[in-house]
């Protein structure tokens, strides 16, 4: 069982739950950048949240499936169309074989998740099926979907669960073009004077169209830093430090003008200064906004971040029981 | 890739159709700085022609005219911000 890709999309990668374990070696974890949707997805074709699915990026594929097969399509608004009628997302979609699935224009967000029966059963890399581009690994051949591709799909499986038509409207994700994003400060927020951490916790940011996979970049007043003598190896700007390691959800501020989030494929490490890291619950979040979103950065506790990281645990949980 | 396709508004006896873009992006009228300019408003366009670039995540993508006619009106400025379903250009 495959997919013919008729048309690719702007970026259509295979993702999964990532690719853990690599990342001091600098391997990125990767896997789908919304995880909730994705989860979403395979919670509706009947699959376990491991099964591997295609994110596509504001432009979706074409494709023909060459045996019958069920599919969901999860994640931001879009018109699903089957042969040319449209299809609800968020719910379990029959295909048989010969039927052709495309898109229409993305009405918000930036990532919608295609799930199916199965899932998409390209090699595992590193214990992993996620597309990581950069380093050409996993996906197919190492890289987004190109016309011509055939996707190999996985034999049925069973989850052991019954059967799921639809996602409640409760349980979807929410996309917005106004959003506050939970952060903790540091490791290196004690480099920004006051009025630059002033800045970061109080501007309105506005995400650009430079965002992707690895980072995504916002507008904003910018930050100041606080005088100090750049240490040997750490470059002359104050935005600068000696390398050092990368939390997943790192702000770094180059030149002090725009906060990028580094987000599941940025490198592990460099020589700028993280003054705030996201929560890993608000990784989601960050991953639904498209350019133009008013952000706000809201300092949370470990605390915080914890009970936070519980209740969307517990939210994934929920759809699995 | 024709990324761009072209809406027919039927309403109106004289074809006019609407070049829509899919992505946000920078909406770009020239291939390169000091280049000419695609095309012009009230120059005639024929289907498959490239009437510009959208530029999202590093990549360019061509906006092209899904219809032949004539491009009456551009509703977005050149280095202009668009978001998915805005309408670019309008064609008869």
């Amino acid at each position: 069982m495959a997919f013919d890709i008729l048309e690719a999309g702007l970026s259509t990668t295979v993702q999964d739950q990532g690719r853990i374990g690599y990342y001091r070696f600098g391997i990125p974890q990767g896997g789908s950048m919304d995880q909730y949707s994705a989860t979403l997805a395979n919670r509706l074709v009947g699959n376990t949240a491991a099964e591997a699915v295609l994110e596509c990026t504001y432009i979706g594929p074409k494709l023909v499936t060459r045996a019958d097969a069920v599919i969901a399509v999860t994640g931001a608004p879009v018109d699903v169309f089957v042969n040319g009628e449209i299809r609800a997302e968020y719910e379990r979609i029959t295909l048989v074989a010969g039927d052709e699935l495309k898109f229409g224009v993305i009405k918000g967000g930036t990532k919608y998740f295609i799930a199916v029966h199965g899932g998409i059963d390209v090699p595992e890399v590193l214990g992993s099926r996620s597309t990581y581009p950069i380093g050409a690994i996993g996906g197919v051949e190492g890289r987004a979907l190109a016309a011509g591709d055939l996707v190999p799909v996985g034999a049925a499986i069973d989850n052991g669960l019954p059967a799921l038509q639809s996602i409640d409207v409760v349980d979807r994700p929410v996309f917005s073009r106004d959003v506050n994003v939970r952060v903790m400060l540091g490791l290196y927020d004690h480099h920004l004077s006051a009025e630059g951490l002033e800045s970061l916790l109080t501007s309105e940011w506005v995400l650009t169209p430079v965002a992707d996979r690895m980072g995504l970049r916002y507008s904003g007043p910018g930050v100041g830093w606080k005088d100090r003598e750049q240490p040997f190896g750490a470059g002359q700007d104050p935005s600068n430090i000696v390398d050092a390691g990368y939390a997943v959800g790192s702000i770094q501020i180059p030149g002090g003008t725009q906060p990028i989030i580094l987000h599941r494929d940025a490198v592990s490490g460099g020589g700028y200064a993280m003054v705030a890291t996201v929560i890993s619950a608000d990784m989601d979040l960050v991953a639904r906004c498209s350019p133009g979103t008013k952000t706000r950065f809201v300092a949370v506790t470990m605390d915080q971040a914890l009970d936070a990281r519980h209740d969307y645990s517990a939210r994934a949980a929920r759809i699995w029981s | 890739m024709a990324w761009i396709h072209a809406d027919q508004s039927d309403e109106s006896e004289r074809m006019s159709h609407q070049i829509i873009s899919p992505l946000p992006g920078i909406f770009y009228r020239k291939p390169g700085p000091g280049k000419e300019p695609y095309v012009n408003e009230g120059e005639t366009i024929s289907a498959g022609q490239t009437i510009g670039l959208v530029e999202i995540m590093k990549q360019f993508s061509e906006v092209r005219a899904e219809f032949d006619g004539v491009l009456e009106k551009f509703e977005i400025d050149d280095f202009g911000i668009v978001n998915p379903g805005d309408v670019i250009a309008i064609t008869s």
